[in-house]
């Protein structure tokens, strides 16, 4: 049964969707075909959907966004790129969604590693050939209403190759930036490392002070013994609602590590979905800070199908004012998972008693000889600590600021690019009360 | 120094302290003994500030303000420090972190300028070679992960870098094997001074061969049932308190 809010879409997004990137490539186009129908019948999540029971999209039955045109925008100038570009690293910007030349600092990549538009990528039949069985390769076929949309009306993204045995000498960043008021953007990205590569990416979101749907959808394949680690800064626009989607296929004993810094939006929603071969290793890690109303969703679900897989998760939170946090992780070890070692924890820290944290891990486990535990915390600042601060001439109220940045910390000195971390470091502290805190002690 | 008169505290409706009463001068050690669940710890506690108690009567007076209307960060700052019988894990937060805070509070607070970022790796280095501890320390998480005896030296290195004026040492000694003791001690004995005065809560006669007091206290029950020189703590080694509870009762 067609829904609403889905069909009022397709029919909206009738024209622009004739034109959309990859018109040329048939098999693309059946998907594309596909997945309006799949959007049709889905329309986007509702709460009576068990993964979507704690974040309401219904926000997107009232309001239309128009699909994002390409466009320049005067305030993108270089010393605005510099907060959110890093320099040390090959960065590609798309802006509104579309590739920008002009942004993107591309040059002297290692030979045979591709890092390029998606709807570049989709005109030449070389690298086409590459995407075939990619583009919706890692995402179930099943996936949520979002991720069928984003099937349907993509407008570019990029495509990431590392060739085999090669070690990415500099990270690589994919630059989203939202400028349209009342758009939405659709992007996807696709990630192939080849066997025994390595490589470290960055995924930033941010926006102009506007209202935008920010619609993103990654697929990574982590071939044979290989190393990526995806670290995704989503510092949205306030106003901005977000949802990415990471898919991951990891090979046989690959490495895959996601960090997700959920800092901006005023409602986003972040899915992780890794499938663990034979002695594969994922580490997921979350921070998320919400502030006002900001509604902050992480949604993870890692599949052990393999035996000796390894599985670290945390996710920390850091909830304000009247904002409230989702952490839904759910690991699942098949029966022929044997010897999987899983890991789960989600750490919540509410800052007021409006705040709100909602946090259901999940283990199915089908195997019998597997090591699995998860963990989760809702608390306050501990009391004692404060007092210990104090005792250490530390007044109250920096106490409490010290021990919140602290706490949230811990996920950001987990990222070893200098760059990154003090970009982060800096969004962190711009969103909590830095009272007392001396950055330059740090 | 430190004038406690009288002092009565409760936890709820529990009395722990029952009249207290304690002259500390500049330049003094004083030593407290006493049985587990007597009350050293809260006296600490009451001292340097700790919230959940209530003080039913009496006062604490120190350099002639009233102690307890101070918050715990003004007592630290005017020179009451007090090293933990049980030392709080801060992860996030690095020990040098703190330090530079405390040291700068203490600063601000007597009207001087922030210190020089040289001049403070010098004066903390100095200190942890004192104290012969890994200069790695400074750099990881307050107290995190520390060993026992590791957090006992860490609280001992921030006393030394504070230059605190009234010292409180709750069980530093519990938990330090000989060496890691003297080392210790060693670090409190290069910061006597004749305006610095020292109360060491303890179980053991064994820190008082190093750091000689000059008073020891016996608190049982929530009271100083007896006082005397250092003599006294060989004395509690040798009987226990259970003759000092025996004298109490029938007093
Ligand atoms: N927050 C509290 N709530 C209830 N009772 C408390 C509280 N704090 C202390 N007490 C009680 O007060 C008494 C004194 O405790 P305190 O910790 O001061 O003893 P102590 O002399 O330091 O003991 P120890 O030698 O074991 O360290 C004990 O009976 C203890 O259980
Ligand atoms: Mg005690």
């Amino acid at each position: 049964m067609a829904k609403a809010n889905s069909s009022a879409y397709v029919e909206r997004y009738a024209d622009g969707a004739s034109s959309l990137c990859g018109q040329t490539v048939p098999w693309l186009q059946q998907q594309r075909a596909d997945a309006i129908l799949q959007f049709t019948e889905y329309g986007f999540p509702a709460i009576r959907d068990e993964d979507w029971r704690y974040t309401n999209v219904s926000v997107l039955d009232k309001q239309h966004f128009a699909m994002a045109q390409k466009s320049v925008s005067a305030v993108i100038t270089a010393d605005w790129l510099k907060a959110y570009q890093l320099v040390d690293a090959w960065s590609l910007v798309l802006v509104d969604g579309y590739f920008s030349a002009e942004h993107s600092v591309l040059a002297d990549l290692p030979e045979g590693v591709t890092v390029m538009s998606l709807a570049k990528a989709l005109q030449d039949a070389q690298y086409a050939t590459v995407l075939e069985g990619k583009i919706n390769g890692a995402v179930s076929q099943d996936e949520n209403g979002f991720v069928a949309f984003n099937g349907a009306y993509f407008v570019d993204g990029v495509l990431i190759h590392v060739p085999a045995k090669l070690q990415v000498s500099k990270p690589i960043q994919v630059l989203h930036i939202a400028t349209q008021e009342l758009t939405a953007i659709n992007t996807r990205s696709v990630i192939v490392a080849d066997e025994l590569s390595e490589v470290q990416l960055i995924e930033t979101f941010v926006g102009l002070e506007c209202a935008y749907l920010s619609v993103a959808v990654t697929e990574v394949f982590v071939g044979q013994n290989a190393n990526v680690t995806l670290h995704k800064v989503q510092v949205e626009s306030e106003k901005a609602i977000h949802f990415g989607g990471t898919y991951v296929k990891q090979a046989r004993d690959a490495r895959f590590r996601h960090d997700n810094f959920a800092l901006g939006a005023v409602l986003a929603r972040s899915d992780v979905h890794t499938d663990l071969d034979h002695a594969s290793e994922c580490e997921l890690n979350g921070l998320y800070l919400g502030v006002k109303r900001q509604h902050i969703d992480n949604h993870t679900r890692i599949n052990h199908l393999k035996p000796h897989g390894i599985s670290r998760q945390l996710y920390k939170g850091v909830l304000d004012d009247r904002a409230r946090g989702v952490f839904q992780g759910r690991v699942v070890v098949a029966e022929d998972a044997q010897k999987t070692d899983s890991q789960m924890n989600n750490r919540n820290l509410l800052l007021s008693s409006d705040a709100e944290a909602d946090t259901k891990p999940q283990l199915e486990i089908y195997a019998d000889d597997v090591k699995c535990a998860h963990g989760v915390t809702v608390g306050q600042l501990d009391e004692k600590s404060i007092f210990y601060l104090q005792s250490r001439c530390v007044d109250e109220e920096t106490a409490r600021n010290m021990l919140t940045f602290a706490f949230a910390n811990e996920m950001v000195d987990k990222v070893k690019i200098k760059s990154l971390h003090d970009l982060i470091l800096g969004q962190v502290l711009t969103r909590f009360p830095q009272e007392g805190i001396n950055k330059e002690w740090l | 120094m430190l004038s406690i008169k009288n002092l009565h505290v409760s936890v709820g409706d529990k009395p722990i302290l029952k009249g207290i009463n304690l002259e500390i001068k500049p330049g003094e050690i004083h030593a407290i003994m006493g049985p587990n669940g007597s009350g050293k710890s809260t006296l600490s506690h009451i001292l340097s500030g700790k919230s959940g108690y209530t003080v039913t009567e009496g006062s604490a007076t120190y350099q002639g303000k009233d102690l307890l209307e101070m918050p715990p960060e003004i007592r630290a700052r005017e020179g009451v420090f007090l090293a933990f019988q049980y030392p709080v894990e801060i992860p996030g937060v690095s020990n040098v972190y703190l330090l530079k805070a405390a040291l700068n509070s203490i600063r601000k607070h007597q009207g001087q300028s922030e210190v020089d970022a040289m001049d403070f790796l010098t004066l903390v280095k100095g200190k942890v070679r004192l104290l012969e501890m890994d200069e790695k320390f400074l750099y990881r998480a307050v107290n995190e992960g520390f060993s026992g005896g590791e957090k006992k030296r860490n609280e001992i290195l921030q006393m030394a870098i504070l230059e605190p004026k009234l010292c409180i040492l709750d069980e530093t000694d519990s938990g330090l094997d000989i060496d890691a003791l003297k080392i210790v001690s060693e670090g409190v004995n290069s910061l006597r001074s004749p305006d610095r005065s020292f109360v060491m809560v303890t179980h053991y006669q064994r820190l008082l061969d190093y750091i000689k007091p000059d008073f020891v206290h016996v608190l049982a029950n929530g009271q100083i049932v007896k006082s005397g020189g250092a003599e006294l703590a060989l004395e509690l080694e040798e009987k226990g308190y259970s003759w000092l509870e025996d004298a109490e009762a029938s007093a």
